[in-house]
């Protein structure tokens, strides 16, 4: 996994609550046995006027010009700007593979959904969750000023903006050793392999007909 | 010291170790795998050359992408096709219990783990998808995962997981007639909204739960994930039982008698205390219809489209606006108003044998309106298939002029053929009512499977209660 220290931004806005995962990522792109060439897709429904389907050149296609992301002022971006419950629906990590692709190492909502939070660490991209005032703060700052980039940082957990404004944000502390150096989960876990087979030794016993 | 929650037993049952500050590794008992959300786990499980930790912990089947056109034989569609073979290839190379196409047990892994007694009380179950919340009708710990988590559980067999918190939702009462275990839960997230239930794991309880078959409490715990909860649970009573006893996977003679032992402890203490509870009565639930592009857009049957105008919070009227553009609704429209395309009966929601059964009997030597382009019913299992046409509820469909199809997800994601076009409407008692999840500029609307039936024959939607 790809480490996540600090990072220095150009911010976009998606200014709608309940962006579900079906809208992240269309499910014809689930078909792909693959873990990239998703990023070209992101949001395909409504960055392109046409239909998209899994392996079209998408330099060809008509865009939705009033989609943020297809404003020249928002190219470039690594951090996105969104709104409550960012992410619910469909457990697809499908979704975050294809905001990484894009370029998001950051999501910054009031609120996400759980499966698709969970997800975002395991590809090294880092959701912040700030209060609703903040969060509004930020899109009239970022609607107001092209080129608006946030400062995030990590170790201090905090965001600031480029007035110098920092606010605090929460983050579980083992995801947080995890991003800072890029582990891979199955490996720390695997170092717990004696407990997971006494575990196992033990249920046998209480549960046997778990292990039919 | 306070009682535990049916989830504080089922967590501390599986919690192989746990950090000073929450983390813990959980156990995983069942693992069900389909093909979409698998391929990259069992690729980077060979590239980092690891095992799976428990083979038999593990039942794999497509259903996402697999067609439903009766007797099909090849998937047309080829990039489905390699991803359907992906899993075929991945099942034999390791030695998988998995049912192929062309098995009569195969269907939404959602409906055939249940059916198999592949899904257990007491059990941790995952799967890379999100209705795994249906299995914790059965008392167990449910949930979606992710692709690095479905390896991660191939890997190690176990999660990293923080605790959720505990909320109970108690729906007393008695629910009346023609009001199903699915307006119970479009109510629900009426009432507690898609995110209400983010960060906790809910158990459903009160008289209108327990009264409930395991058919509409899977239904119930189905759509936890639509409240934003992981998981969703249903405590262990004898209908849980009746229910389990005798499938192919469950526990036989002394095993059956000490599993029931255990089993019975599987409910919240009287002294549980839980971080919320919210409750509802069921006498005061109609059917219920949604009119947006998220599950908690919904209304009673009777009821109109809401008007954004009356909407306070600036967000939540946007977000109100900008369904009503998509979905090509007026404020104020009667429900009833709505005229309709298509209607799609299906879906690990409701496509059990009970399902089909309120459909048909709202069915029953009718006709599906002329100005329908479309009436589906895709069962949700070979097996239920098979019973369905044992009582001839095939037939009622086909001279209603629905299509009987084959088992599969079909027309919940239109990932396979079945799908809307632009524009459409659609009764639909799937799960699902985002923006173009049925299929690029589909307009869905959720209801049971009783009112998809009476849709299905007046063209709109109408209160199954007086049809
Ligand atoms: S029926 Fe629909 S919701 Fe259920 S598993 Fe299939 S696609 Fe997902």
């Amino acid at each position: 996994m790809k480490a996540f220290t600090r990072l220095d931004g150009l911010v976009a806005p998606l200014d709608r609550s309940n962006v579900d995962t079906d809208a992240i990522i269309p499910k014809q792109f689930l078909k792909s046995i693959q873990r990239t060439g998703f990023g070209r897709y992101l949001f395909d429904e409504w960055r392109y006027l046409d239909h998209g389907e899994p392996g079209m050149d998408c330099a060809e296609r008509p865009r939705n010009l009033d989609f943020p992301l297809n404003h020249p002022r928002y190219w470039q971006v690594s951090i996105l700007l969104a709104r409550e419950n960012f992410g619910c629906g469909s457990s697809r990590e499908h979704a975050v593979w294809a905001l990484d692709e894009y370029g998001f190492r950051c999501i910054i909502a009031p609120s996400f959904a759980d499966i698709f939070f969970t997800n975002c660490f395991k590809s090294g991209l880092l959701p912040i969750c700030l209060p609703i005032d903040v969060v509004d703060k930020l899109f009239r700052q970022v609607a107001a000023k092209p080129g608006y980039r946030l400062r995030v940082d990590l170790p201090a957990q905090t965001v600031t903006t480029p007035g110098g404004e920092a606010f605090g944000f929460e983050v579980d502390p083992f995801r947080k050793e995890c991003l800072l150096n890029g582990w891979d989960d199955i490996g720390l876990t695997l170092c717990h392999a004696d407990d997971i087979r006494a575990y196992e030794a033990r249920r046998r016993q209480e549960a046997p007909w778990l292990f039919a | 010291m306070a009682g535990k929650t049916l989830f504080d037993k089922l967590w501390d049952a599986h919690v192989v170790r746990g950090d000073p500050d929450g983390t813990t590794l959980l156990y995983i008992d069942r693992h069900l795998v389909h093909e979409v959300t698998s391929p990259q786990a069992f690729e980077a499980l060979r590239l980092a050359g690891r095992q799976p930790w428990r083979l038999n912990s593990i039942v794999a089947m497509p259903d996402h992408n697999t067609p439903t056109d009766p007797g099909f034989t090849t998937i047309a569609d080829p990039v489905s096709r390699l991803q359907v073979e992906t899993l075929d290839a991945n099942a034999r190379a390791l030695g998988l219990r998995y049912f192929p196409i062309g098995d009569a047990r195969r269907g939404i892994v959602h409906v055939v783990g249940p059916e198999q007694g592949a899904t257990l009380p007491g059990m941790t179950l995952v799967c890379g998808d999100s209705h795994t919340s249906t299995h914790g009708a059965f008392a167990a710990l449910a949930f979606g995962i992710g692709t690095s988590e479905v390896e991660h559980v191939l890997a190690t067999q176990c999660l990293i997981q923080k605790k959720a918190k505990a909320m109970l939702i108690q729906v007393d009462g008695q629910a009346g007639p023609g009001v199903t275990a699915k307006d119970l839960v479009l109510a629900i997230i009426g009432k507690i909204g898609t995110a209400g239930g983010t960060g906790y794991a809910l158990e459903f309880g009160g008289a209108a739960i327990r009264a409930l078959s395991m058919e509409g409490r899977m239904t119930v715990c189905n759509m936890a994930i639509e409240a934003g909860a992981r998981a969703g649970m249903v405590a262990v009573d004898d209908t849980t039982l009746d229910y389990v006893r005798d499938r192919p996977f469950s526990p036989q003679g002394v095993l059956w008698e000490q599993a029931v032992t255990a089993w019975r402890d599987l409910r919240s203490d009287d002294d549980a205390t839980f971080d919320r509870i919210v409750t509802l009565d069921a006498a005061t639930i109609k059917p219920q219809v949604t009119w947006g592009t998220s599950p908690e857009m919904v209304v009673a049957v009777d009821e109109r489209v809401p008007d954004p105008a009356r909407e306070p919070d600036p967000v939540k009227r946007a977000g109100m606006e900008q369904a009503l553009r998509y979905m090509g609704l007026r404020p104020n429209t009667p429900m009833t108003e709505i005229q309709l395309d298509r209607v799609f009966i299906g879906s690990c929601t409701n496509a059990r044998i009970e399902d089909l059964r309120a459909a048909a009997a709202v069915i029953q030597g009718r006709k599906v309106a002329a100005s329908l382009k479309q009436a589906l019913v895709v069962p949700g299992s070979g097996l239920v298939k098979q019973q369905a046409e044992a009582e001839g509820l095939d037939r009622i469909f086909t001279a209603a002029g629905f299509e009987w199809r084959e088992p599969g997800c079909s027309m919940c994601l239109a990932m396979n053929a079945d799908r809307l076009l632009p524009g459409e409407h659609c009764a639909s008692t799937s799960n699902r009512n985002f923006e173009g999840r049925q299929g690029a500029g589909g307009r869905s609307h959720l209801v049971s499977p009783a009112m998809a039936a009476a849709a299905a024959l007046a063209g709109h939607f109408v209160d199954v209660r007086t049809f």
